[in-house]
């Protein structure tokens, strides 16, 4: 019975049962950990960024099934990406990605939007000079 | 897969003699109870056995104290409701427990939108009723007090002679929700003091579509379903038959076996418990030790560091069904007002589980339950930054404290901005 009923659609139940990147960066360049006030969850991402760009994307979360799912594909995204794209990320890329999530659920993929803000604010903290970069890369972009 | 159904306090299946007893209900023996004619007569008399086979069930005089509603809500509504318009004149006050089932605490909701009043009387650590702020609860103006029976969330059973005495004191009638005990521990009405108590047979392997309601005198109620003059005008609507027959069987037979019941379940609750802790770091029984303050089918558990939603899920994928009480489980984002109640730390209220036993589990059950469980907790740890903060002392347990690191719920107001509610 519990094989062909599933709480939510397969992409986020393969996401959940199989993470992607799940894991800690050993020496991160940017870490970021947050927590939802609404339902207390918590969820923490490491980048690794070499040459302005993600190099690396790892999570851990304290959380219910779609908040592992979304930090597993918010991760799976940001990789390969420029510090300048990723300040652009939204949570809609991971709901969209993820095939859609309950509405009560969505707040999940905002708190894997925010995890990932956080560490690279961290990032850009430690590396004002990549900050001032990423920023040229923007306008230039514009 | 092995499947494990542990969550016996949602529903039961219908026992194959509760079914027999049915099925000529949906077919040759149709009519409706109000009928006056032969068809009518015979289900009239259906519906009278069911109704004295219920009064058994909790020690009732009569079977004219039985009404018969849709379900277990429905006979709360209706209790709630029915007395607080009975007795508008006399008083717009009421009295429940803080850790009532939803379908009480709603309804008191509603009428409190209304113009009445209502003090919710706190619990102890274990989930037992604060019998001193009880008595200092009711006013003249007191029409009802709500305590129910054993606790849908944590099992733990009220001291109902107690509460009964106070109320009988008073003179305030007594409602006893025995929704989450039917069918599982003896219920007397007298000894409890009640002058109403509800319970659904689709707890106790009977149908779901059909709740029980009794009422003594000592309790006025008006309808809230206006129509036509069933179950002596309390409850307007044609009764669901075939439910009410089979749900009568089903307290008969709860009845011959609960005793059988009692040590089956008890059984299979100590070896899941010593199972659990044996083999989990970090986990916790919430509400009373297994004994005489606890039904003996429930187990509340939280285990630290991880959420309640992906251990349910989990869980399930593995064929082990089970309920939680983790804010990620309800639509409104809250944990379980229970846990609240009893002062569980948010943390450990958002890592929690409930497993709910019944007949049909056995040992292999449990502990293929208990093995399985330990490697979900294992995994999901895993997954856990809390887990590995705790590893590292930046967070400490708050089950087994190691007096290293801040509270997690200290962190987690840092790394969220505010306290999570």
């Amino acid at each position: 019975m519990s094989d062909t009923y599933t709480l939510y659609n397969p992409t986020v139940m393969e996401h959940f049962m199989n993470p992607r990147n799940m894991g800690d960066i050993k020496d991160a360049d940017g870490v970021g950990e947050v927590g939802a006030a609404a339902c207390g969850d918590i969820m923490k991402i490491s980048l690794k960024i070499k040459d302005g760009k993600i190099e690396d994307a790892r999570f851990k979360t304290f959380g219910c099934g779609s908040a592992i799912a979304s930090s597993s594909m918010a991760t799976e995204l940001i990789k390969g990406r420029t510090i300048a794209e990723a300040m652009d990320f939204s949570n809609q890329e991971v709901v969209d990605a993820l095939g859609g999530l309950p509405p009560v659920k969505i707040h999940c993929s905002v708190l894997a939007e925010e995890a990932l803000k956080a560490a690279l604010e961290d990032y850009v903290k430690k590396h004002p000079e990549a900050a001032a970069k990423a920023g040229q890369a923007q306008t230039v972009a514009a | 897969m092995r499947h494990v159904f542990l969550d016996h306090q949602s529903s039961t299946p219908v026992l194959p003699e509760v079914f027999d007893a049915m099925r000529p209900f949906f077919t040759e023996a149709f009519g409706n109870p109000s009928s006056l004619h032969q068809h009518g007569l015979r289900v009239r008399d259906a519906l009278k056995k069911a109704r004295q086979q219920m009064a058994t069930l909790i020690g009732a005089d009569s079977e004219e104290e039985i009404f018969f509603t849709s379900d277990g809500t429905e006979s709360a509504n209706l209790a709630i409701k029915g007395v607080a318009y009975a007795n508008e004149r006399k008083g717009k006050h009421l009295v429940i427990s803080a850790t009532e089932h939803p379908s009480v605490i709603n309804s008191i909701e509603f009428l409190e939108k209304q113009g009445w009043t209502c003090t919710r009387v706190g619990v102890d650590a274990e989930g037992v009723l604060k019998l001193d702020e009880l008595r200092a609860a009711i006013t003249p103006q007191t029409v009802l007090v709500a305590v129910h029976h054993v606790n849908h969330d944590i099992g733990t059973i009220q001291p109902m002679r107690e509460v009964g005495k106070v109320c009988a004191e008073k003179g305030v009638p007594l409602y006893v929700d025995c929704e989450a005990s039917a069918g599982w521990l003896p219920i007397d009405v007298k000894e409890f003091g009640a002058a109403l108590v509800s319970f659904s047979p689709h707890r106790f392997y009977g149908p779901k579509g059909v709740g029980v309601l009794y009422r003594n005198k000592k309790a006025r109620i008006v309808s809230m379903m206006h129509g036509g003059v069933q179950e002596g005008g309390r409850r307007a609507g044609t009764e669901n038959v075939p439910a009410i027959v089979g749900g009568g069987v089903a307290a008969e037979i709860a009845l011959t076996e609960l005793p059988k019941r009692i040590a089956h379940t008890a059984h299979l609750q100590k070896r899941l418990w010593d199972g659990l802790r044996s083999k989990v770091t970090y986990i916790k029984l919430n509400g009373a030790e297994p004994g005489p303050k606890r039904i003996s089918t429930n187990l509340n558990l939280s285990t630290e560091f991880i959420e309640g939603e992906g251990q349910l899920l989990l869980c399930d994928l593995n064929g082990i069904a089970v309920a939680s009480g983790s804010s990620c489980v309800s639509k409104s984002l809250k944990v379980s007002h229970v846990l609240s109640a009893i002062g569980l730390d948010h943390a450990l209220a958002q890592g929690n589980i409930i497993m709910t036993l019944g007949m049909m589990n056995t040992d292999e059950d449990v502990d293929y339950t208990v093995e399985t469980f330990a490697k979900i907790a294992t995994k999901l740890r895993g997954m856990s930054p809390m887990w590995d903060e705790f590893e590292r002392g930046i967070i400490d347990s708050i089950i087994a404290p190691t007096g290293r690191g801040k509270s997690f719920s200290q962190h987690a107001a840092d790394v969220s901005g505010k306290a999570a509610h």
